[in-house]
């Protein structure tokens, strides 16, 4: 089975559920270059790859599942199953712009976002026009310099955006983490990967409890 | 050879085709666009590509042929089976611009009846069978999920937003989309059942008896249980996530899956809704199988051009020349022949004539 993970420390939290879920690979802590880690033991492959990149492993089957955050499924619209949520990598979807800002509806909205998607997908359903700038890092930095009038970003703790004097507007969708499966794959290995998921699941739930 | 593969694939599955008494279904490169505007949702991909013809009518590329079989088939005129092999001219999610596709399928077209289904969901099977022997047939019934939702007094307008959760198998979000719409938490649990269950019918229809309520669904599952006896058990598989949408499609509906592909390569079901929304009365069953994805399949890289390169110069005669070579292909073997080694072409053995 081979799985996708998310580099970055989404992964790294991925990774540890994973092993203490029953799907350890040891070779993966080591330092080196490597990109692969197999354990053959327990018959799983990890690849890590750019946290946007793995809802295209996973649509393609060069992963049979793999983990990505909700944000990224929303703005690529993958043919996957989506099959658990990890409910960890928790934040939200949210409209921001600075703490004065006062919108005007008869004016077209500039908005900044590394999901543009998503953004026209929120606006067109609430009939606005509005222009999109895509960007790809340093959103918080459009509405400061005039590039746009609001951001559409995903916030975790807001700090970023209280140190530059930003705020909330609206939040659009909560995201966290999910388990996602190629739909031929799962129909192939249908037992190893709904005993992954059940394993993943109990996992979470038991952490979850222990955490309340 | 990789395209010859696949053109030997098309020639066994026309003759399939025609062993069953299916004609020929042959169509120009483009159509007047006004046919597909209309149905655009039943469209695979909504992109359609146009130009004006001579006489300034908009016409289009082709997207899709079953529109046209459709349109062209006589209501009642007894059953009209026909299969056909055409490029169609799509965009696909992954790759943004249009791609010709092979499309090679079959429609079966006027009053259906369980022998005109099983017959096509046979042929479905046998047409997997014939490109790979260790394929899977996903096969779900419409009537099923729409009765379970007519109970539960769902309204027409979520449920589009329903089958999206089912077909992610998401029952998470599934589940709180139910609570949303304030949904009966006895039909919320049921759906939730059927987005997870599957596996073969043998072990599935039972459990699906439990959730029957109304004459909707036992008619949908009467019709499931009946059809999925034609097909070898081995490869049938039950999952009612498989959703297509319901303004054109109803009943049985599947999908066809081969390993080492990234998505499906057959698709079809029943899709009387598409001809009412037509204004006619009659019914119609079909498939489609994508033969572009094919090419993935079977990772046989041929390691050589040709068997032999045969190499000659001035001094050698041409018949000598020619005469070897065909001594040669005799003897079932490829030959090529040269002045010399042409570059990034690859050979089994060089030689010299003579």
């Amino acid at each position: 089975m081979n799985i996708a993970l998310p580099k970055g420390r989404l992964g790294e939290i991925v990774y540890q559920i994973l092993e203490e879920a029953g799907y350890p690979c040891p070779v993966i802590r080591e330092e080196n270059r490597k990109l692969v880690f197999e354990n053959q033991a327990v018959g799983v492959r990890y690849f890590w790859v750019k946290p946007s990149d793995v809802a295209i492993y996973v649509e393609r089957a060069a992963a049979d599942v793999g983990i990505a955050g909700k944000d990224i499924l929303l703005e690529c619209q993958p043919e996957v199953y989506e099959l658990l949520d990890l409910g960890v990598g928790k934040c939200r979807m949210c409209v921001a712009g600075k703490r004065d800002f006062r919108d005007h509806r008869d004016r077209t909205l500039r908005v900044a976002t590394k999901f543009p998607k998503t953004a026209s997908s929120y606006y067109s359903a609430q009939s606005r026009d509005i222009d999109i700038i895509k960007l790809h890092g340093s959103i918080e930095l459009a509405p400061l310099l005039g590039l746009s009038d609001v951001i559409v970003d995903i916030v975790e703790t807001g700090k970023t955006l209280l140190e530059n004097d930003l705020e909330v507007k609206e939040t659009i969708v909560p995201i966290s983490a999910r388990l996602i499966a190629n739909k031929v794959s799962y129909k192939f290995k249908y037992e190893k990967i709904t005993r992954l998921c059940c394993r993943v699941d109990e996992y979470c739930r038991e952490n979850r409890e222990a955490d309340q | 050879m990789e395209q010859m593969q696949s053109e030997q694939t098309i020639q066994r599955l026309r003759e399939l085709y025609r062993g069953y008494g299916y004609i020929q279904y042959k169509m120009s490169k483009f159509e007047p666009y006004d046919l597909y505007v209309h149905n655009k949702s039943f469209l695979v991909s909504k992109d359609i590509l146009t130009f004006t013809d001579a006489d300034g009518q908009l016409m289009a590329l082709k997207p899709d042929v079953t529109l046209s079989i459709v349109k062209n088939a006589k209501e009642g005129a007894g059953l009209q089976k026909v299969y056909y092999s055409e490029n169609v001219y799509r965009t696909s999610p992954m790759t943004r611009g249009f791609r010709e596709i092979m499309q090679t399928g079959l429609e079966c077209v006027g009053e259906i009846d369980l022998v005109a289904m099983g017959e096509v969901l046979m042929l479905a099977a046998k047409s997997l069978e014939i490109i790979s022997g260790d394929y899977l047939l996903d096969v779900s019934h419409l009537g099923f999920v729409a009765g379970l939702l007519d109970g539960g007094e769902v309204p027409e307008d979520c449920r589009s937003e329903l089958l999206k959760r089912m077909g992610e198998k998401n029952v998470a979000a599934l589940g709180g989309l139910c609570r949303e719409l304030g949904l009966d938490p006895e039909m919320t649990e049921d759906l939730k059942r059927l987005t997870v269950l599957y596996g073969p019918p043998a072990r599935l229809l039972p459990q699906l008896e439990e959730m029957v309520r109304g004459e909707r669904m036992a008619s949908a599952l009467r019709e499931l249980q009946e059809v999925c006896e034609l097909v070898p058990e081995g490869h049938l598989r039950l999952d009612f996530s498989i959703v297509n949408d319901m303004d054109y499609y109803n009943g049985l509906i599947f999908r066809g899956y081969l390993p080492g592909l990234p998505s499906g390569v057959l698709s079809g079901g029943r899709y009387d809704n598409l001809l009412r929304q037509m204004g006619r009365g009659d019914a119609a069953v079909g498939f489609a199988v994508y033969m572009n994805l094919l090419e993935r399949l079977g990772e046989r890289e041929t390691e050589f051009d040709a068997d032999v390169l045969l190499l000659y110069d001035d001094k050698t005669p041409v018949p000598a020349v020619l005469r070897e070579a065909e001594a040669c292909r005799r003897e079932g073997r490829s030959v090529r022949v040269e002045r010399c080694m042409p570059e990034g072409l690859s050979f089994r053995t060089v030689r010299k004539v003579g």
